[in-house]
């Protein structure tokens, strides 16, 4: 029985939930379905901890909302979509609310909000230091009570269908029964996540892999700012686990091997004593953006500063002043993620903490309406770039990312299924018939293999990490790419144990494998090319951000060789391009 | 100084050619920091591709990666090598479940007893968007607060004696979610989840053996959500005999 829908998701989390929300509530006549490698509650939103931004207190204004933003973006963000995306975000927060999410409170019952980085005022919504979690399961629980909304739970999408120039399905692998079958729908949201696992150290669960990007990448959708990735400051070593900016949101510091405060020596103000009423400062010190506290980090690693440590080098994440009963209210999480996985009590001791990737600010290229160069195909939160975060994300922008854009697309694709006839669906079967071939002849039925998985995936993290981690040069960058080309040419000869059917796990890591090479690639290119230094892109080689030649969106696109990279103008409004400073703005 | 190293004896089932489980023993370097996931890692990145088994964030939040290590219900993710060292170690699918293959299980039964207990805000009437939040002290949160930190690892129904022997029972994780949304003061909906919470597989079934709430990760207390709705479904009853006329 073909499968066939009027709109298909893409992705159970934050974003592919709201859209199929937002699409049910747009007609309860349309039939949506969401297709997920995972169960949606096991989606990698359910990590996010310290919480989402938008505008809800008397004393925090929509313009301050845009120039954080605007200004934490380096200026690459484009800026009607800022605008859009800050006006709609309390009303996204609110309908939350009313879904239920356990917000914290002030003691008169209205939501409370904590300060954040590269924030100038306090306006981060929380569920204690759980946001993420908390906002994943109300949105699938929520989902549960729309009949029209359907599931395909564990199923692993690996080709979108396109005809006469439009997306009208996917090819997937039912892994329970390891079926490769089709999905035909009117409309397809791509709604992913990132691909944090190109990396070697990573806050980014297992199943980050860049799926959805790799899928539009194929299909011959741009990449827009692959390389922008952004290094969250406090992981922890070793296993990559982050540590929320909540943590310094309420007052945590960070220190060096001596115990000082070293963000005072980069340009991010003056340290307060952790006991003034005023610690801890908006866009100050330890409240600065993410970019340049994991470039400040660097640099006291060169001077020698940082502590050594099994993992590598770390400096003091501490906390202790807030005291255990404060720690336990605001940020639970981070008391018990650092007793299991850094054997410490940060009530007594402080966190080793040392940077780690976390977010990818690049993705999947739509325009303001989350729709993509292909007609049908849309894409939302952290696969899409949109372009509100451009060369660096402000934290706790990206959970309302994923509710507004994720509502758009999925209004977007409603509109367009509705407009749309009966599906062709036998050209179609054409194309699943020649993606379920080249699924069997190049890994289940091949013989002649002989490269491992973990062989590839490790030295395509290493690479990445040398060429394009967080400071950048001509040279490393060029290695990169050529490591990358070896390493696809490589993985033609790749090989698998696992020749079953069911939940056959080898077969979808190695096509997973296959999604991060291309998004590596991507990555790689982008960051030869982009010959400036821009939020998380750092070149040592070109220090200076340069608005003349680089005030533009990258936009890579697949080719049978080397990525093809071409630029777009970022949209400037009414916020013309100044020098971004921290520590004493306001 | 030799590599410590310890044993892990990993529950084997595919169900294209094997007719029954085996135990498959692999011997995995010993690190105090490793969890039994690493290992599992380990094992299918270096030796055995084939091994199957959920997971994906390693801290303990998304509820894929639950199995029975040396016969507890436990997170692979937060179960660490040296709580079992010298070994073995012994790795299988969640009890109470139908296994897939290997260490998966079908899920199948919960999510639709997930769904059953409506998990979701209920009102009579809507509040508009554009009014704002309802307003919620923190009393009130702290009222459901814990029943909300429901991972759906599925623990909980591994240790459960009653839905081992009574697979209709809806179990630990599903009577915690509809107790959350009865307690949450926005919600309207508890007369519309009796019929599933006070059904006769419901909450009356429950013995009160309490590992559901010993198993789970997150200080949930299912048991205690349980007892709490049994209370209210036994004073219903009172009510509906002493106040026919209607009392709620």
């Amino acid at each position: 029985m073909a499968h066939v829908h009027d709109i298909l998701i893409v992705g159970g989390g934050g974003a592919g939930l709201r859209a199929a929300i937002a699409a049910a509530e747009a007609d309860p006549k349309l039939d949506i379905a969401i297709v997920s490698k995972v169960y949606p509650m096991r989606s990698h939103t359910v990590a996010a901890e310290g919480g989402t931004a938008a505008v809800i207190k008397e004393n925090d204004s929509l313009e301050d909302h845009i120039k954080d933003t605007i200004s934490g973006a380096d200026w690459l963000a484009d800026q009607d979509v800022v605008e859009l995306f800050v006006k709609a975000a309390p009303a996204e927060l609110i309908q939350l609310e009313h879904w239920g999410c356990p917000w914290s409170r002030e003691p008169d019952g209205r939501v409370a909000v904590r300060p954040f980085g590269g924030m100038r005022i306090e306006r981060t919504w929380f569920a204690a230091d759980k946001t993420g979690f908390h906002l994943l399961h109300s949105l699938f629980q929520t989902s549960l009570k729309y009949e029209s909304i359907k599931r395909y739970d564990e199923w692993f999408v690996t080709k979108l269908l396109v005809e006469n120039g439009r997306c009208q399905g996917v090819v997937a692998i039912e892994m329970q029964t390891g079926l490769i079958q089709p999905i035909f729908a009117k409309a397809i949201v791509l709604a992913t996540g990132g691909g944090g696992r190109i990396f070697p150290f990573t806050t980014n669960g297992a199943i980050k892999t860049g799926d959805g990007m790799a899928l539009a990448y194929r299909a011959g959708v741009a990449l827009k700012d692959m390389e922008f990735v952004q290094y969250h400051p406090t992981g922890l070593p070793g296993t990559g686990i982050l540590i929320t900016e909540a943590a310094r949101g309420e007052g945590g510091i960070l220190v060096n091997k001596n115990g000082y405060r070293y963000l005072q020596d980069y340009a991010l103000g003056k340290p307060l004593d952790v006991n003034d009423p005023r610690h801890p400062q908006l866009r100050t010190m330890e409240l600065g953006p993410r970019d340049k506290l994991s470039q400040c980090f660097m640099k006291e690693r060169e001077k020698g500063n940082t502590i050594p440590g099994p993992y590598g080098d770390v400096v003091h994440l501490d906390i202790r002043h807030l005291g255990e009963k404060k720690i336990d209210k605001k940020i639970p999480f981070v008391r018990e993620l650092s007793k299991n996985y850094a054997g410490i009590d940060p009530v007594y001791e402080p966190i080793p903490v040392r940077p780690v990737v976390h977010y990818m600010m690049g993705g999947v290229h739509t325009d303001i309406q989350a729709a993509t160069s292909i007609p049908g195909l849309y894409a939302a939160g952290e696969c899409a770039c949109v372009s509100i975060n451009g060369a660096n994300r402000l934290g706790s922008n990206s959970l309302t990312e994923l509710l507004v854009f994720g509502a758009r697309a999925g209004r977007n694709a409603a509109a367009f299924a509705k407009e749309q006839g009966k599906l062709d669906t036998a050209v179609l079967e054409a194309q699943t018939k020649d993606e379920q071939d080249r699924i069997r002849k190049n890994f289940l039925t091949k013989t002649d293999g002989k490269e491992r998985i973990a062989t590839i995936r490790t030295e395509m993290n290493s690479t990445m990490e040398v060429g394009a981690g967080i400071y950048r040069q001509e040279g490393p960058l060029q290695e990169t790419c050529k490591k990358l080309a070896e390493l696809k040419e490589r993985f033609k000869n790749v090989t698998i144990d696992d020749r079953s059917n069911c939940f056959n796990t080898e077969l979808t890591s190695v096509l997973e494998l296959e999604n991060m090479l291309d998004i590596a690639e991507a990555v790689a290119h982008s960051a030869v090319n982009r010959k400036e230094s821009r939020g998380s892109h750092q070149r040592t080689d070109y220090p200076k951000r340069d608005d003349e030649n680089f005030l533009s969106h990258s936009l890579a696109y697949c080719t049978t060789g080397a990525p093809r990279i071409d630029y777009q103008k970022v949209v400037i409004t009414n916020w013309p391009p100044a020098e971004r400073t921290y520590g004493d703005t306001k | 100084m030799a590599e410590r190293t310890i044993t892990l004896e990993v529950f084997r089932y595919r169900p294209d050619k094997d007719k029954e489980p085996t135990f498959q023993s692999f011997t995995v370097p010993f690190r105090e920091d490793w969890v039994v996931l690493d290992a599992l890692n380990y094992l299918k990145d270096q030796t055995d591709g084939s091994i199957s088994f959920r997971w994906s964030c390693r801290m303990g939040v998304c509820g894929s990666c639950g199995m029975m290590v040396n016969g507890t219900p436990r997170l692979s993710c937060a179960a660490f090598l040296r709580e079992y060292y010298p070994g073995p170690v012994r790795v299988e699918p969640l009890a109470n479940f139908p296994v897939e293959r290997d260490l998966i299980v079908n899920l199948d039964d919960f999510m639709k007893k997930l769904k059953a207990v409506k998990p979701w805000i209920i009102r009579k009437e809507e509040k508009p968007v554009s009014e704002g939040e309802y307003r919620q002290s923190p009393a009130e949160l702290a009222n459901f607060k814990q029943f909300s930190m429901c991972i759906n690892c599925m623990l909980c129904y591994a240790a459960c004696p009653v839905y081992g022997l009574q697979p209709d029972f809806v179990g630990p994780a599903a009577l915690a979610l509809a107790h959350r949304y009865n307690l949450d003061s926005r919600d309207e909906g508890q007369e519309l989840r009796k019929e599933v919470v006070f059904s006769h597989e419901s909450v009356w079934e429950c013995t009160f053996v309490g590992e559901c709430s010993v198993v789970c990760p997150k200080d949930v207390d299912p048991a205690g959500a349980i007892q709490q709705e049994k209370v209210a479904g036994a004073l219903d009853l009172v009510k509906s005999v002493l106040m026919p006329w209607g009392s709620r």
